[in-house]
């Protein structure tokens, strides 16, 4: 086919405006050429390069820019048609390039070569920016996945059972003392626990020490028992809970190992041994295993501020 | 043998044919063409089986009873607890080399008491309401966090200079559709750093009957089911989130409950009633974490030296292998 002017003129009157052309993409208000040589990428007279028999384009590949030019003393061969330039890198430099190849060329393509040039070598700066700042990087979601995992999750919930473990825990701190005197709870089951101690204990020593102490032993009780008595009856007008919880204060006390007048606490532990267990005998034998109740007791308890379980 | 054998089943078949109005011996409800009349059989055949589970169960109850105290001990049923694949990274509790690796890892600094827990929250690009209203939440649970804006820092820029100024823990929450979904939690002078999956986060406003705002004071920590050595160093990390001492005056607890691999995390406040019951009051928001990966160093993704990486057709094969 041969580019002469007529031709040319033929050309754009099939494709550019009646008949079909196939890079042409058209929209509401404007016509868009998607043929990779154009120059604006708009659908001209003056910018289509099938209806141009002279031509140039500005393209990149791979971060390389190129010059190409159509002329028609090569429009018989379509291989050849057109002629490639590798663009300097330096801005300016290829500026003049573009001059220089395109000299006596119309006033509109070399001004949209430029144009295009310039535009093309800002993206290409802006993109070497890109990779240098962080990447936010996308991970796709699997639906299925994310259906089992969420499943699972409200399963594990149901188990776990959080409420109860969270209260659990809590209360074994308490029982072991982490929290040091702030709370006074009667702890029943160390009470009980302690209560078995002594009686065995008790008895050992009762087993030894018989003969000595029979005398004080039961004078010592008749003392409690008034106190205990008179003590109840007051005690008898409060509710349950304060009276533990005195108790227990008491009681506390011991186990913290301060250093408490001993007639306060024997009247404290025949109290609360006579709520348990009536058949309670001497104080003085008391003290001396309450004292060693409490090293054992101080062995067991040491607080620890955080408790790790498994 | 043989025709033992066969005089069994031919009883079986007579008894089969009786029981199934002369249908036909070997017979099937899946052979059955008409779907209605399929339908209709099987339901029959559940009744059945269902008439007899609850037979059995009966008569077993009247054994029970009547053996009264000698009676076998209930069975325990089978949870998937109960039938979890045994790890052999299970931590034993005296196990000395775990305790020495304790001693001397990257936590040992704050376990000895030298230094206090400084956390810097924050998020990924441009957060949305949830996620600034969750950053904020946390902020006052975790006692000294501090929350800023990411304004699209670099988190390899922003590590080195938190560790001059003394943070010891870096928080990124990240986002996705304006919804938090992972979190990354980097111990700062070189420590570990560990990513979560994020799911089912309830702000404070979402929670019903819940209590006033928490106050200023250090939390307890609960921590628990952390049992494998990877359960544990993650344990360390949650724990050396919260300073060394709590403040009970407070009576508040934040506990991290591991459940089949799943992390609950729960803030409350607590009170005790008396010694055997305590009441709790869940104030502050709620979520759950599931590990993803935990990296050796600080946080760097692509050169960092990964302990632990999830890898799903590995490690959720199995219904009850769990890694946590």
């Amino acid at each position: 086919m041969c580019f002469s002017l007529c031709c040319v003129q033929v050309i754009w009157d099939i494709i550019g405006n009646t008949q079909f052309c196939s890079f042409k993409v058209k929209t509401k208000s404007q016509s868009f050429c998607r043929n990779e040589f154009n120059v604006t990428g708009l659908c001209n007279r003056s910018s289509c390069p099938l209806a141009n028999s002279q031509y140039a384009t500005v393209r990149e590949d791979k971060g390389q820019c190129f010059l190409y030019m159509k002329v028609i003393e090569r429009a018989a061969f379509p291989a050849k048609t057109w002629e490639k330039v590798k663009l300097s890198k330096n801005y300016e430099q290829a500026l003049e390039q573009i001059d220089q190849n395109l000299l006596y060329w119309p006033r509109f393509i070399r001004h949209k070569c430029k144009q295009r040039f310039t535009k093309i070598t800002q993206y290409l700066i802006r993109m070497r920016k890109l990779v240098l700042k962080r990447r936010r990087k996308l991970v796709p979601l699997s639906r299925k996945v994310e259906r089992r995992e969420k499943r699972k999750e409200e399963k594990a919930l149901i188990a776990a059972q959080l409420d109860n473990a969270i209260e659990k825990e809590l209360l074994e701190r308490l029982k072991q003392g982490t929290y040091g005197d702030i709370y006074n709870f009667p702890v029943h089951a160390f009470d009980r626990a302690l209560e078995q101690q002594e009686d065995e204990e008790e008895e050992e020593e009762e087993e030894e020490e018989e003969e000595e102490d029979v005398g004080q032993r039961e004078y010592v009780e008749e003392e409690l028992d008034e106190s205990d008595l008179s003590d109840f009856e007051d005690m008898n007008k409060l509710r349950t809970s304060s009276d533990e919880e005195e108790e227990e204060e008491e009681e506390d006390e011991e186990d913290e190992e301060e250093e408490m007048e001993a007639e306060t606490e024997a009247e404290s532990k025949g109290r609360g041994s006579k709520g348990k267990s009536p058949a309670n005998r001497s104080t003085p034998t008391r003290k001396k295993k309450r004292a060693f109740v409490e090293i054992e007791y101080e062995q067991e308890t040491e607080p620890a501020s955080k408790t790790r379980t498994t | 043998f043989k025709s033992g054998a066969d005089q069994e089943e031919v009883e079986v078949k007579m008894e089969k044919t009786e029981a199934e109005a002369a249908f036909p011996p070997t017979f099937s409800v899946s052979e059955i063409k008409n779907k209605q009349r399929r339908h209709l059989m099987f339901m029959k055949l559940k009744q059945e089986k269902r008439k007899q589970k609850i037979q059995l169960k009966k008569k077993k109850k009247k054994e029970r009873e009547a053996l009264g105290d000698k009676a076998p001990p209930k069975e325990v049923p089978k949870t998937i607890e109960n039938q979890r694949v045994y790890d052999e990274t299970t931590v034993d509790p005296e196990d000395e080399e775990v305790r020495f690796d304790e001693g001397t890892d990257e936590f040992s600094a704050y376990f000895n008491g030298l230094t206090n827990p400084k956390v810097l929250i924050t998020t990924s690009d441009r957060p949305r309401g949830r996620t600034v209203k969750f950053c904020e939440q946390l902020a006052t649970v975790i006692p000294n966090a501090h929350v800023y804006y990411r304004r699209g820092l670099a988190l390899k820029r922003i590590i080195p200079q938190c560790i001059a100024r003394n943070f010891t823990y870096l928080m990124v929450i990240n986002e996705d559709r304006k919804v938090p979904n992972g979190l990354v939690l980097c111990h700062l002078p070189d420590g570990p750093t560990a990513h979560f999956k994020v799911s089912s986060v309830r702000l404070r406003k979402e929670m019903k009957r819940r209590g006033k705002d928490p106050t200023e004071h250090f939390p307890e920590v609960i921590l628990n089911n952390f049992s494998t050595r990877l359960g544990h160093s993650i344990g360390r990390l949650f724990a050396a989130l919260f300073p060394q001492d709590p403040q009970f005056v407070g009576r508040q607890v934040a506990t991290f409950h591991n459940q089949r691999d799943f992390i609950f995390f729960r803030f409350h406040r607590y009170i005790f009633k008396n010694e055997k019951k305590v009441g709790i009051q869940e104030l502050g928001p709620r979520f759950t974490l599931k590990l993803r990966s935990l990296q050796k160093g600080t946080f760097d993704s692509k050169f960092g030296e990964y302990e632990w990486v999830l890898k799903r057709h590995e490690m959720d094969a199995c219904r009850r292998k769990f890694q946590l």
